[in-house]
């Protein structure tokens, strides 16, 4: 009772401190503070309600244990992190988008590849990872290089379509202007059209981000050496140990949030040109 | 009135700069074929103003983009400098002014008129140089590390003129540049583009479809008029090279002004 109790006054306590906060002008703290405190009451109502109604931690652990474990376990969840996001979503993503944008350039140059491989790209897209991901575990074996296989599959379309749309964007008139400069193929992509399409360009490589962490750990379900938070989450809810899985889902969730973080802070500096990031 | 014109001193006769003979173009649309220029023949000499006016579909950019390669005829001929349109293009003759700015969002002002000149391969001395000396030319000097969106629309289309000065083409094509901006910016921008003819000696073709600014701009007005797009008058002008914008407000002026009016209302008539 006395938990439920807790979880009613931080629920109330939140909403009167946020209400009050909201209220004031808007600055750089209170822009901080105001999502802050609403994650904390969450995390505090979880911890009442979770407790106060004696719910089987197989089902919903409390943050407390969650943290508890977290705690105990960081030489497990740091191997695993290496394994999933460092080897496998990492090395998949950088190789995924380098090789879409690639393709992009080829595909935007010679007509004829647009005609043939777009399609050819969407179909792939249309594949579901879940079929994807053994198919793949087979081929390039169990450890990470097939995770990198299945993140490489999944970012390209996104990232390829992007960058074509991106190199389209110039308009007539700033590509005869280059023409009237005599600037040749590679000047103008230089000059004009790779930095028209770095809004697109970006748009790709956040959409992404989020896919390579979603490809490496899945893929990870269907074979893998004994580490990966993608294992260990499979191995974990087997053994009932939740409390582990909400642990790698807590890393999950911080790694994906600084990764998409990371690559948006990059695309405000270099497209600060652009109408959507202007803040002048 | 033609008795009333007068060589304009800082032509030279004979020295043809732009020279096209029985040019014709036709597009082929879905609607059949659109005759956008049909025997157009007009001489330009070297450091003549000559304005192209008349309504749209008169085929006066079209005429323009020719002179430039942006377009190519279907029949006549047509040299700038004495060489085809791409020789001129690839040998960097004329420059090139569209009638919105395009300024490259992500380059500076100084950056945006850089441009030219990195793809030229001018050094980078020669590159600080220029820009500084063409923005002080468009009256833009202390503006060259803004980006172009914080500059109103009459400063970035000087931007953009400055732009087309930076690398001495002897030719400026020019569309439409001020039709987007308001009556008193054009006014200005206008005493100053004349101003810049006058100190630059530069040969200027200049498409419009304002009476006024064609009048008040040119030593040669061409008036063109739609299907097919064809030149119905060429009018020498009889006014002085030394051209207060009070001008527009003497009888000569609004004499050639009202031969342009006729010549327009000529070429409307005949459809």
């Amino acid at each position: 009772m006395m938990w439920l109790v807790f979880a009613f006054g931080a629920w109330a306590l939140g909403w009167w401190v946020n209400a009050r906060l909201a209220a004031l002008p808007r600055t750089r703290v209170t822009g901080l503070v105001v999502p802050l405190i609403f994650g904390l009451t969450l995390i505090a109502i979880w911890e009442g309600v979770v407790r106060g109604f004696d719910i089987s931690a197989v089902l919903l652990p409390a943050p407390s244990m969650i943290a508890a474990r977290f705690a105990a376990s960081t030489a497990i969840l740091w191997e695993d992190f290496v394994q999933t996001v460092i080897k496998g979503a990492l090395t998949g993503y950088v190789s995924g988008c380098g090789a879409a944008f690639l393709v992009a350039i080829l595909v935007d140059r010679f007509d004829f590849l647009r005609r043939g491989l777009l399609p050819v790209g969407n179909f792939v897209a249309a594949l579901p990872v879940i079929g994807m991901a053994p198919i793949l575990v087979m081929w390039f074996g169990f450890d990470w290089q097939s995770k990198a296989a299945v993140v490489v599959v999944m970012v390209f379309f996104p990232m390829l379509v992007n960058t074509v749309q991106g190199l389209a964007d110039s308009s007539a008139m700033q590509r005869d202007l280059m023409r009237t400069y005599a600037a040749g193929y590679w000047t103008t992509l230089l000059k004009l059209r790779l930095p028209a399409a770095m809004p697109f360009i970006f748009n790709g490589l956040k959409i992404a981000s989020t896919l390579a962490l979603i490809g490496a750990i899945v893929a990870e379900f269907f074979g893998s050496p004994i580490r990966g938070m993608g294992f260990r989450i499979s191995t974990s809810v087997g053994q009932l140990a939740l409390d582990l899985v909400w642990a790698e889902i807590v890393v999950a969730a911080l790694v994906g949030s600084a990764f998409y973080g990371i690559v948006a802070l990059i695309e405000r500096m270099v497209t600060f040109w652009h109408p959507s990031q202007r803040h002048l | 009135m033609q008795e009333a014109a007068v060589q304009m001193p800082d032509t030279v006769p004979g020295q043809s700069v732009i020279s096209a003979h029985h040019l014709d173009l036709t597009f082929q649309t879905n609607d059949g074929p659109v005759h956008a220029l049909k025997d157009v023949s007009l001489d330009i000499a070297k450091g003549e103003f000559v304005s192209f006016i008349g309504p749209s579909g008169c085929g006066k950019t079209t005429f323009l983009r020719c002179m430039a390669d942006l377009e190519h005829p279907t029949g006549g001929e047509i040299t700038v400098n004495g060489v085809s349109p791409e020789e001129a293009r690839r040998s960097r003759a004329y420059g090139y002014v569209f009638q919105a700015a395009g300024l490259y969002p992500w380059r500076t002002i100084g950056g945006n008129v850089r441009l030219p000149l990195e793809i030229m391969g001018y050094s980078k001395a020669e590159q600080a140089e220029r820009v500084a000396r063409v923005l002080e030319l468009v009256e833009l000097a202390g503006f060259e590390n803004k980006f172009p969106w914080q500059l109103s629309g009459g400063m970035q289309q000087r931007a953009s003129i400055a732009r087309a000065l930076a690398f001495d083409a002897d030719i400026l094509l020019m569309d439409e540049p001020f039709g987007a901006l308001d009556e008193i910016v054009r006014d200005h921008l206008n005493e100053q583009l004349l101003k810049l003819w006058a100190r630059t000696q530069k040969t200027i073709a200049f498409v419009t479809h304002s009476i006024p600014e064609a009048v008040y701009l040119s030593t040669k007005i061409v008036v063109m008029s739609p299907r097919p797009g064809r030149i119905t008058d060429v009018i020498d002008s009889p006014l002085p090279p030394d051209r207060p914008l009070d001008i527009r407000d003497t009888p000569a002026f609004l004499e050639v002004a009202h031969r342009v009016r006729e010549g327009l209302r000529a070429g409307h008539g005949d459809e």
